[in-house]
């Protein structure tokens, strides 16, 4: 850091969130400054430096901001968080500020935002699973630590009440430290008013740090929201050794608000006007789950994104589908049948699954059933789809059979309601819809694992 | 020459007073000496491409030329290497920088303190071509060929024994010119050849669906385009492991860490089936994941390439893999727009196409300079948005490659995998493989290949009456047909990469599973002709052990398949006679 405070009074002119300064020595890319202006405090960031001009962006509100009054102040320090473990049961702002009336957690570490890229040599890949209780993830699509597995929703769909269950429930087993980082970006009140009385309720809040951007924020603090969430989450799992979910709600606010600052600074747009480095935007937030070789902890992210439009070729569901591993995804047709959660589970899928499942982990049959359910059900849906047109009497007994299944997989096994279910009681409630099955037609078991089965039931 | 830098945007930076430097010169950024790129140069403006994160760079700060294009380092030790898109080797900087990536760390490619012995094949006098082999490199278990670099020939005034460092002289040409065992190349420059051979020998995969029906030549191009989830790196990650190729350098270029985590994480474990070496022996990974600098991930593919050319010059058949191209393709249009260069198409650089035909260009099997025959396969894997293949980038590939592997999620969705549609992919190339693989696998299989392609396009068809009328109302005939294509897909196309068995399937193996799949259904055709209904057919019981075939070892197929085909034929006569 710089020993001279470097200021600057009067700025030459401002575009939407953008601040442009004239003649300011040694300005840095990334470098935050200060802005007073008539009595009030803003933040900034440069974000580009050509000749003398400088291109702030400010962190809040622009509107009644006069260049002319501005004094700026550079503090020689890019974007920094103080974190600490006492921000577990404390709920922040978009900036890791309190908004709870306690005073600020004292700072273990202050660390830059943007975080660095572990280097790949260094990582450690991900493996165990997180118990989230629900069974269409644990059983179908597992969650693994150190994962990033997003949920696709639509808009009006209870994407919401799915998140807060996986803060309230989610768990590690074998008694290691477990936290939970929730950060909201653009949440309206009554969104944020109702996780935050579900987090309280179920008594999670002492292992959870709440990041709160509330939709009247700047849409350049949400930019900044998940960024101060992960590097709070980092400190968490590689400092002090946890296990942490992060739970991102919504990236949709999030990349809305990336497409404005970018459009505010004038860039060339890309596809739907998103800017063309979405891809890598998106990739510095959501590469930052993982574990890292020889340190205990890790981190796993769980991304919440509403498709627009229910449009999964969308760039921002696209885009991070490319980057994630794997996605969940809310069917609106399950939503209007009642099934909660609604969770699709052909389009869905853990890439990862095979590292956190399997004796020792979960249980030795859970991918054979997973997969052999899988295939029961994909057929099931096919059958009820040829039905529709020749009609249910027209159906061989096989096809039947399979009709039954996929009904009976979709309000049983999906449609568990808000109970927390554990992994044996799915994949026993698996082995129940597949009874009907002669074993010849169960051909994703291995004849070993019916073996087993057939020793260990009566 | 020292410029000073009066633009910071991003990852791309301008300087002043370079008007001496190069385009594609490397220059030193800042006073942390960042790693950068001349891409544009007006005046003595000079535009930078930067390799690493710029937050924290000043105005005013040095930008130094140093006369020399970007290149890598070629030599003993780049084999079982991790190296970011630039070839800085990444175990290296974790050990120097810890866990998380900083930056202005300059480290040689190749380790400087390790000692090679080489074991000279050239005496003093002797002529020495550009591109030859000078001998053997060994460290422990470890021998690699030396080439002289592809500029440098000459008669050979002396040669040095003794133990050697990579980059100390082991050779003095007349005239004064000393080689060592490594040498640099600029990656944008292809590597010399003697001349290209014909495409008609088979880039051996493993996958029977691959090998079989949509097979790439050893020298040509495969592209796998395919929306997420559809099991694109499960595909290149099993090509890596069961390929023939005595060298895999694989780039995973934009792609998540995790993944290369888990790549770094078995390599060592596995056993290379052709060497019985770990697999990691044969393999070179340059790695620039998503959130790595995006010019670094613009050079990774040629970094990749060039490394790939090197061992080709050995005589080596070498896969190179390419996880994606459209992140490639994506960090060009970033650095582009940067640039405020006109957009073409989608907001990509008009210059997209010509750019990565010309890197497809650069895999061939050729006849070297030095060492025989050697090939560079180049498989490319597209991410497309939305799944969406009319964009840019699967249109530019689908004219530079001969091969189209294309993915399918409905396919991935049931499980199936490698999740290939039959439907849509091509190979230009099998026509001209087609003789090798009579000759090498068996007589027929052309024969074979076209019956099992018109099987599954039958099922296409009569899946799309059966959604209206009901499989019920089927004939036997049809329905059998249906049977049939089911059997094919579940228990030939589909490939169990967790299986050892399975994950590998030779052509003989191939063939004589798809000859069984073809009897059988010939068999049953014909006695369904005769009259026997298909339920007593199917309740034989034959089509279990059909699918059981994948797991049988390739050495037992043939005696499996006998015995097999004389169960099929006795029950088929038992059925016939009742």
């Amino acid at each position: 850091m710089d020993l001279v405070t470097r200021r600057v009074r009067g700025a030459e002119g401002i575009a939407g969130p953008l601040l442009f300064l004239e003649g300011v020595p040694r300005a840095r890319l990334g470098e935050i400054v200060r802005i007073r202006a008539g009595g009030e405090e803003r933040r900034g960031q440069i974000i580009e430096l050509t000749g003398a001009r400088v291109a702030i962006q400010v962190l809040e509100e622009t509107r009644g901001l006069s260049p002319a009054r501005a004094e700026v102040t550079l503090t020689g320090e890019v974007a920094a968080l103080g974190v600490s473990r006492g921000m577990l049961g404390r709920v922040l702002d978009g900036l890791g500020r309190p908004v709870d009336g306690l005073p600020p957690p004292i700072a273990e570490a202050r660390l830059p935002i943007h975080g660095a890229a572990l280097n790949v040599t260094r990582r450690e890949k991900p493996a165990d699973f997180i118990e989230t209780g629900i069974s269409a993830i644990d059983g179908m699509n597992t969650l693994v630590r150190g994962q990033k597995l997003p949920v696709f929703s639509c808009a009006g769909l209870p994407a919401g009440r799915l998140a807060a269950q996986l803060v309230c429930q989610a768990r590690v087993r074998g008694g290691e430290r477990f936290a939970v980082v929730f950060a909201a970006m653009g949440a309206p009140f009554r969104e944020y008013d109702a996780y935050l009385e579900a987090f309280r309720r179920a008594g999670v809040l002492d292992r959870t740090a709440v990041f709160l951007n509330r939709a009247e924020d700047p849409p350049i603090e949400r930019l900044m929201t998940p960024r101060c969430a992960l590097t709070c989450a980092e400190h968490l799992a590689f400092g002090h050794g946890l296990h942490v979910l992060v739970v991102l709600t919504d990236m949709t606010s999030y990349c809305e608000a990336l497409r404005e600052v970018a459009l505010a600074r004038e860039e060339v747009p890309g596809r739907r006007g998103y800017p063309g480095y979405m891809y890598t935007d998106l990739a510095t937030l959501y590469e930052r789950a993982g574990r890292i070789a020889g340190r205990p902890g890790s981190i796993t992210q769980v991304p919440v994104l509403t498709m627009p439009d229910d449009d999964l070729t969308h760039p921002i569901p696209d885009l991070s589908g490319y980057i994630t591993e794997g996605q969940i995804v809310l069917s609106r047709e399950l939503d209007r049948r009642g099934i909660y959660p609604p969770i699709d589970v052909l389009p869905s899928l853990s890439r990862l699954m095979g590292l956190g499942v399997g004796a020792g982990r979960t249980r030795a049959d859970h991918r054979p059933v997973a997969d052999q359910l899988y295939a029961l059900y994909a057929r099931g849906r096919d059958v009820r789809r040829m039905a529709a047109i020749v009609g249910a009497a027209n159906l061989g007994e096989d096809e039947r059979r399979l009709l039954d299944v996929a009904d009976r997989f979709e309000r049983e096994l999906v449609g568990q309601g808000d109970a927390f279910r554990s992994i044996e009681d799915t994949l026993e409630l698996g082995w129940k819809l597949m009874a009907p099955f002669p074993p010849e037609a169960l051909t994703r078991l291995p004849a070993a694992v019916l073996e087993a089965r057939r020793k260990e039931a009566p | 020459m020292t410029g000073r830098l009066v633009r910071i945007a991003g990852p791309t930076v301008v300087a002043d007073g370079l008007a001496g430097a190069g385009l594609n010169e490397v220059v030193w950024v800042g006073e942390e000496r960042l790693l950068g790129e001349v891409i544009r140069l007006e005046r003595d403006l000079a535009t930078i491409q930067v390799y690493e994160e710029t937050e924290g760079l000043a105005l005013g700060e040095p930008a130094e030329p140093t006369g020399e294009p970007l290149a890598v380092e070629l030599g003993p030790g780049l084999l079982g290497s991790v190296f970011d898109g630039v070839q800085r080797p990444l175990d290296a900087l974790a050990a120097r920088q810890g866990d998380f990536l900083g930056r202005g760390a300059r480290l040689p490619a190749l380790d400087r303190a390790r000692r090679w012995e080489l074991e000279p094949s050239v005496r003093a006098g002797d002529e020495l071509l550009p591109g030859a082999c000078l001998g053997i490199a060994r460290s422990g278990p470890d021998a690699h060929p030396v080439l002289a670099p592809p500029g440098a020939g000459g008669r050979i005034a002396e040669v040095r024994g003794g133990a050697v460092t990579v980059d100390e002289p082991v050779v003095r040409l007349e005239g004064g010119t000393e080689l060592a065992l490594a040498h640099r190349w600029p990656v944008r420059r292809p590597r010399p050849i003697r001349r290209r051979l014909a495409p008609d020998v088979p880039f051996l995969t493993g996958q029977r669906v691959l090998d079989c029906f949509f097979p790439v030549s050893s020298g040509g191009t495969a592209m796998v385009p395919g929306g997420f989830g559809t099991g694109k790196t499960v595909l290149e990650q099993s090509l890596a492991k069961h390929a023939a190729a005595d060298v895999v350098v694989y780039v995973g270029c934009g792609e998540r860490g995790n993944e290369m985590a888990e790549v770094l994480d078995e390599l060592p474990k596995l056993d290379d089936p052709r060497t019985g070496g770990p697999l990691l022996g044969r393999t070179v990974l340059v790695v620039n994941t998503s959130n790595m600098p995006v010019a670094a991930r613009e050079a990774s593919i040629y970094t990749g390439c060039t490394i790939a050319e090197y061992f080709r010059d050995m005589g080596r058949s070498v896969a190179l893999m390419i996880d994606s191209t459209s992140r490639w393709a994506e960090a060009l249009r970033e650095i582009s727009a940067r640039l405020e260069e006109m957009p073409g198409e989608e907001g990509y650089p008009t210059y997209l196409a010509s750019r990565l035909a010309r890197f497809y260009e650069r895999a061939g099997r050729v006849e070297t300079l030095g060492c025989g025959e050697g090939s560079v396969t180049v498989v490319g894997a597209v991410s497309p948005p939305g799944g969406d293949l009319s964009e840019p980038v699967t249109q530019c590939s689908l004219r530079a490659t001969g091969v189209l592997w294309a993915l399918s999620a409905d396919l991935a969705h049931r499980r199936h995998y490698p999740a290939l549609d039959w439907g849509v992919s091509f190979s230009l190339e099998a026509e001209r493989l087609r003789g090798w693989f009579e000759r090498e696998a068996g007589e027929g299989f052309g024969a074979l290949r076209e019956e099992a392609m018109h099987l599954l396009q039958r099922e296409r068809e009569l899946v799309e009456v059966a959604e209206l009328v009901g499989t019920e109302s089927l004939q036997d005939a049809e329905r059998l047909v249906l049977e049939s294509a089911r059997l094919l897909r579940e228990g030939f196309l589909r490939q169990s990469a967790y299986d050892p068995v399975d994950a590998s399937c030779p052509p003989r193996k191939a063939l004589e599973m798809l000859r069984l799949h073809l009897e059988l259904h010939g068999r049953a055709a014909n006695a369904v002709a005769a009259g026997v209904p298909l339920r007593s057919i199917l309740e034989a019981g034959l089509s279990a052990r059909l699918l059981r075939l994948g797991s049988v070892p390739a050495e037992a197929i043939a005696s499996g398949a006998g015995a097999l085909r004389a169960e099929i034929a006795e029950a088929i006569a038992r059925l016939e006679a009742e």
